[in-house]
């Protein structure tokens, strides 16, 4: 977190021209260096493939373990539950084995482990067992909205009491089909994603794992709440989002709802922004609708690039940073604001108190989510 | 806030198409026999839709459509009545990314667009949403051979804090050669519930779901019913849907994966 803290501020993008495997596209991405050695080793051994490596390395960073290994001693290991989105998983260990088949039978390598690796479960396994933990486990793949709907399942489970706190994450990493299915469909951009420029012209796809520890405080604790949660359906079409952001809107409406609060008491929007021309433009409409032209708001895609299923954890945290140190990242590469574009887009960083900050995400098959969080004072 | 009231359920797998006609099987009343999915289900998918999409799609829309329609003819003219949906899926559509991974071994790795749009596990409830209408959330999620009851999980949750009606729709098929190899899924099969947390004058049970996580999963008699029980996700539901064919009290254990069960009893 400190790190990120430090980027946030001295505005050092992790973007670079694509150095990703062998992939030869025109394209930037965002790649956590030296997952590549850092194997998963022993009982984890399974498990081992650049996605859950991704999750392990989270797992470890600013004391995250050890947090969970106090809470676990106060509740049981069996009433904590574990929530992961993840939008492909490790799927980047299948198309190895595709490249590796046996040229006679076309069988997949004998090392291949479909279920600790591709299938869609397999982080928000690791992480239950890197935990020590026997609760309620799922994992959440709604595509980019996959880590925000992670929290909204949690706090739903706790809710329920099917567990009394949740471990709530999100992980993914670069894989060949993300790379080529976005160059594919025409959104990658070929220079660094520039959220609301009026030349931008797509994404650059980046990869990211993340976890927050989710339980019932009382307020003036001095940790970042869960205030609210708002989800919906585009019901419009499989990739395009809805040109005037209806499902968007009402997300964010949804949220405000939830938390009980009006527009005008949210001090930040760290909108999902990706910087494609159409995605941005819907945003934009909704954020509009919603609370108008005054909310500041930016996008951080310009640090992080997309995370997909990670996107809304990623997010989560970086608005916790914000909230606690109060203050607004400008967004990032953002050169001139799209004219045509009205929401209260903030360019370069400024210091401002927060109390209450939104967190969109939205992905493929038009399916929504915003998170409020605020800080836990009195 | 333990219970849940089952207003309807669809049904599709080999010898099992559609909840009605599978009744008898269910209870004991009939032998099962093994036959092919009917060709025309998911309905109401527009025709050049139906074309396109995956065997995937059009079986979790079938089961969803067949829960919706037995619980109020006409249903698709009101847009306030399709609820929140939960999906619940092992591995989701593995014959679109059996497709990806397979261009990916040749030279230009040439991802078709169509392929990645399908590529997502939310595809089928994208798809829901297109053809109902429906603006309501949905969620879906993994919890591999735990899928199942991790599904009825989230949709009692949610109907319980959120005082709302959920759809949980829960699908898995055999994966394609040769992750066919490495995971084993003997038959398609996918079913829905229609969960209300409210008392309905309509019903075919109620769930009352218990806490714990520790015991032994119910199995089947029946041989093949146990072989699809044990041998698709899906299908992990089938002591659940066997005591509601009953119409019987009696307490049902789900397999939740890992050792651990759902448990619940269900009454008339």
């Amino acid at each position: 977190m400190a790190a990120s803290l430090a980027a946030l501020r001295n505005r050092e993008s992790g973007l670079r021209p694509c150095d990703f495997e062998d992939a030869d596209l025109p394209t930037w991405v965002g790649r956590v260096a030296g997952v590549e050695d850092e194997p998963l080793t022993g009982e984890f051994s399974v498990f081992d493939c650049r996605n859950n490596r991704l999750a392990r390395l989270a797992l470890e960073q600013d004391g995250f373990s050890t947090a969970v290994r106090q809470v676990r001693d106060r509740y049981g290991m069996e009433r904590i539950g574990v929530f992961v989105g993840t939008s492909t998983s490790g799927i980047g260990a299948t198309e190895q084995a595709y490249r590796n088949r046996d040229p006679i039978t076309g069988s997949l390598p004998e090392t291949f482990d479909y279920q600790h690796t591709h299938n869609l479960f397999s982080a928000a396994d690791l992480t239950r067992r890197w935990l020590r933990l026997s609760g309620v486990a799922l994992a959440v793949s709604t595509a980019c909205s996959s880590s925000a709907k992670a929290f909204a399942s949690a706090f739903r489970h706790i809710s329920a009491g099917f567990c009394d706190a949740a471990v709530v994450g999100g992980v993914d990493s670069l894989c060949l089909t993300t790379l080529y299915g976005f160059n594919a469909l025409g959104l990658a951009s070929t220079q660094v994603c520039r959220p609301w420029d009026r030349e931008r012209d797509g994404l650059s796809i980046g990869e990211a794992a993340g976890f927050a520890l989710l339980e019932w405080v009382e307020p003036g604790d001095g940790c970042i709440h869960l205030l609210g949660y708002g989800e919906s359906s585009d019901a419009y079409h499989m990739t395009a989002a809805h040109p005037e952001g209806a499902g968007a809107a009402l997300a964010m409406e949804q949220a405000l709802a939830h938390a009980g609060l009006q527009p005008e008491q949210v001090d930040y929007i760290n909108l999902h922004g990706t910087a494609t021309v159409l995605n941005d433009a819907a945003e934009d409409k909704a954020v509009l609708r919603v609370f108008g032209p005054g909310t500041p708001c930016s996008s951080t895609k310009g640090w992080t690039g997309h995370t997909l299923g990670a996107a809304g954890i990623v997010e989560a945290l970086l608005v916790g940073l914000c909230l606690e140190q109060g203050f607004i990242p400008g967004t990032l590469n953002t050169r001139q604001r799209d004219p045509n574009l009205g929401a209260g887009v903030v360019l370069h960083n400024q210091e401002k108190t927060l109390r209450i900050a939104m967190s969109n995400s939205f992905g493929f098959g038009g399916t929504n989510c915003s998170l409020l969080f605020g800080r836990g004072e009195g | 806030m333990n219970i849940l009231h089952v207003e309807a359920i669809g049904l599709m797998a080999p010898g099992l198409a559609g909840w009605e006609s599978s009744r008898a099987v269910l209870a004991g009343e009939q032998p099962w026999q093994a036959a092919p999915l009917p060709a025309a289900i998911a309905t109401l998918l527009p025709a050049n839709e139906r074309r396109r999409t995956t065997a995937t799609v059009k079986l979790a829309l079938q089961v969803a459509q067949e829960a919706m329609d037995g619980a109020q003819e006409g249903w698709r003219s009101r847009g306030d009545f399709a609820p929140p949906t939960v999906l619940a899926s092992s591995g989701g559509d593995s014959e679109v990314l059996d497709k990806i991974c397979m261009a990916l071994t040749e030279p230009d790795r040439a991802v078709s667009p169509t392929q990645f749009h399908h590529s997502v596990h939310n595809t089928p409830a994208g798809y829901w949403a297109i053809a109902t209408g429906c603006v309501l959330p949905s969620l879906s999620l993994s919890a591999y051979d735990g899928s199942f009851a991790a599904g009825l999980r989230e949709a009692a949750a949610w109907a319980w804090t959120e005082t709302t009606r959920v759809l949980l729709i829960a699908y898995d098929l055999p994966l394609p050669f040769p992750l066919s190899e490495r995971r084993m899924i003997v038959a398609p099969f996918a079913v829905a519930l229609l969960l209300n947390p409210a008392p309905t004058s309509e019903r075919l049970a109620v769930l009352r779901i218990k806490p714990g996580r520790s015991g032994a999963a119910d199995q089947l008699e029946d041989v093949e019913l146990e072989r699809l029980r044990a041998g698709n996700p899906a299908a992990r539901s089938l002591p659940l849907l066997r005591a509601i064919a009953e119409r019987r009290t009696g307490l049902v254990a789900l397999d939740a994966g890992d050792n651990a069960v759902l448990g619940m009893e269900v009454t008339p």
